[in-house]
């Protein structure tokens, strides 16, 4: 198969757009959250949680309107690249760009360097490191483009992760009992509610939990699984949780969770993996694709 | 549900009476304050460097610009969850007379303990709204410990800071821990319902 060449310019654009993307992603909210947000406010029910809901409403007028940073948190950077099988590329150039990319961010905007080592705490100042940004491959087929998605993502969701290999005797029943526990007892008010539930079935330990995390952070607010099985479970768990009454920054309410968003993947005949990554209710993301000329788009 | 503007430093008096659910807006300055430096301070035992007596402290580590010799401008101010300073704040409240402490999803027993004995509260701000926060500094007036940035120590000077909701007050009230035991209740007829 003949691939396609990309042009000379094509890593420096993509430098570019990392840089771009990240600077995006704080400051302008995908159009699905914004949206979600203007319905959580219509439907709640408590006047502690519409208060806090129109702070939220307010917060993105003016980090529009001033071209501020929606959150504080500029997160651990994660890139997410989707490289297509038509397309020549050289990977260590690639990753080289990405990096480059999300540091020249950091300095030139200049962001809060918001990554340290973690055995001395220590700070680049430029958000990266040893293995960070962090990086996911994936290659498309029929395909000549580089797609790539950024997700800056805040400590306050990321640290209420959870995995638990429970075992096939506890069968879906264990499964649901382990979500609705950890968000009551574990997660409730600390990752800014209403959040978006990422949950991740099945797999081995590290893949149940990178599937949670592609549930949490990488998915339009009101999409479903294309599994009709997984889309009634995200269904049926997104109203479970919301009936918990957590509300808006755990004050009460009946908007907990603004979505929950399952990904799965076949598992061993011994095991019954299930993991929770939560994204806070900025869900904040930015795409862009890269044709091999250089020419891109951006969007969500 | 009261609301009330106070002003910096503030007094027990102040502090007494704020019942949770009360909404205030504070005027003066607050500081910021956050893992890296409170570690310091109370693990590493390093006195603080300004006087909190009577003080705001919220928890945050800024976006900044550098604009001079220990000078900063506001890039994007927000807060971050509270919980893990849980265990700083009686040592802020008994050995530096903090009263309020601004954060995100609470504290737990020994910090409620802490407003209760010594007449503190906590305040509740929205995460992740920190453009809407940021508005509301008029100045950063000082910075210290900058070795640990952006954990240093920040004074902010404010304007119209709020409304934040009292959701611990010095009675030993706290809205957190009302609305997840609510929540942990719910459990079983949840799981009953889903077949769980």
């Amino acid at each position: 198969m003949l691939k396609q060449q990309v042009a000379n310019s094509f890593y420096k654009t993509i430098e570019e757009i990392c840089k771009d993307l990240y600077i995006k992603a704080l400051k302008d909210l995908p159009s699905d959250v914004r949206q979600v947000m203007k319905e959580a406010y219509d439907k709640e029910e408590t006047e502690t949680g519409k208060q806090v809901l129109a702070t939220m409403l307010e917060n993105i007028g003016v980090a529009d309107k001033n071209d501020r940073l929606i959150c504080q948190d500029t997160g651990i950077p994660i890139y997410f690249v989707k490289v297509g099988n038509k397309l020549s590329i050289d990977f260590v150039e690639l990753e080289a760009a990405i990096i480059k990319g999300c540091q020249r961010a950091t300095v030139e905007h200049p962001l809060r360097s918001s990554v340290v080592s973690p055995l001395k705490r220590e700070n680049n100042q430029n958000s990266s490191g040893y293995r960070i940004p962090a990086i996911h491959y994936d290659v498309v087929q029929d395909n000549a483009k580089v797609e790539i998605l950024m997700v800056p993502k805040g400590s306050g969701s990321e640290n209420m992760s959870f995995l638990k290999m429970l075992i096939p005797a506890e069968g879906v029943r264990g499964v649901k009992r382990f979500i609705l526990e950890t968000i009551a007892k574990n997660v409730g008010a600390n990752p800014c509610p209403p959040y978006v539930v990422g949950i991740g079935l099945g797999g081995t330990a590290d893949l149940c939990m990178k599937l949670a995390k592609i549930a949490a952070v990488t998915r339009p607010i009101g999409s479903r699984n294309p599994d009709p099985e997984m889309a009634a479970f995200e269904e049926e768990m997104f109203k479970a949780i919301n009936e918990l009454g957590i509300g808006p920054m755990g004050l009460g309410g009946v908007n907990t969770a603004i979505d929950v968003h399952v990904e799965h993947a076949y598992t061993h005949i011994t095991q019954n993996p299930v993991a929770i990554n939560i994204q806070c209710w900025p869900a904040r993301r930015a795409r862009a694709v890269i044709s091999a000329d250089s020419s891109y788009q951006v969007g969500y | 549900m009261a609301e009330y503007t106070l002003k910096t430093p503030l007094t027990e008096e102040d502090v007494r009476k704020l019942k949770v659910g009360d909404k205030v807006t504070l005027e003066g300055v607050i500081f910021g304050i956050r893992d890296a430096n409170l570690i310091r301070m109370f693990d590493g035992k390093v006195p603080a460097p300004t006087d909190l007596t009577g003080a705001a402290c919220i928890h945050t580590a800024p976006n900044v610009r550098k604009i001079g010799e220990g000078k900063y401008e506001p890039v994007c101010i927000g807060t971050t969850t509270s919980s893990r300073m849980d265990r700083f704040t009686p040592g802020l409240m008994e050995q530096y007379g903090v009263r309020a402490v601004i954060g995100k999803a609470g504290m737990m027993e020994a910090s409620m303990e802490a407003m209760k004995k010594h007449g503190g509260c906590y305040l509740a701000i929205v995460g992740g709204a920190a453009a809407w926060e940021t508005d509301k500094i008029l100045e950063i007036e000082d910075v210290w410990w900058e070795d640990l940035m952006p954990e240093a120590i920040w004074k902010f000077k404010v304007n119209n800071f709020g409304p934040l909701i009292v959701a611990m007050d010095s009675y030993g009230n706290n809205l957190y821990f009302d609305v997840k035991a609510k929540a942990v209740s719910k459990l079983e007829e949840i799981y009953k319902k889903i077949g769980a």
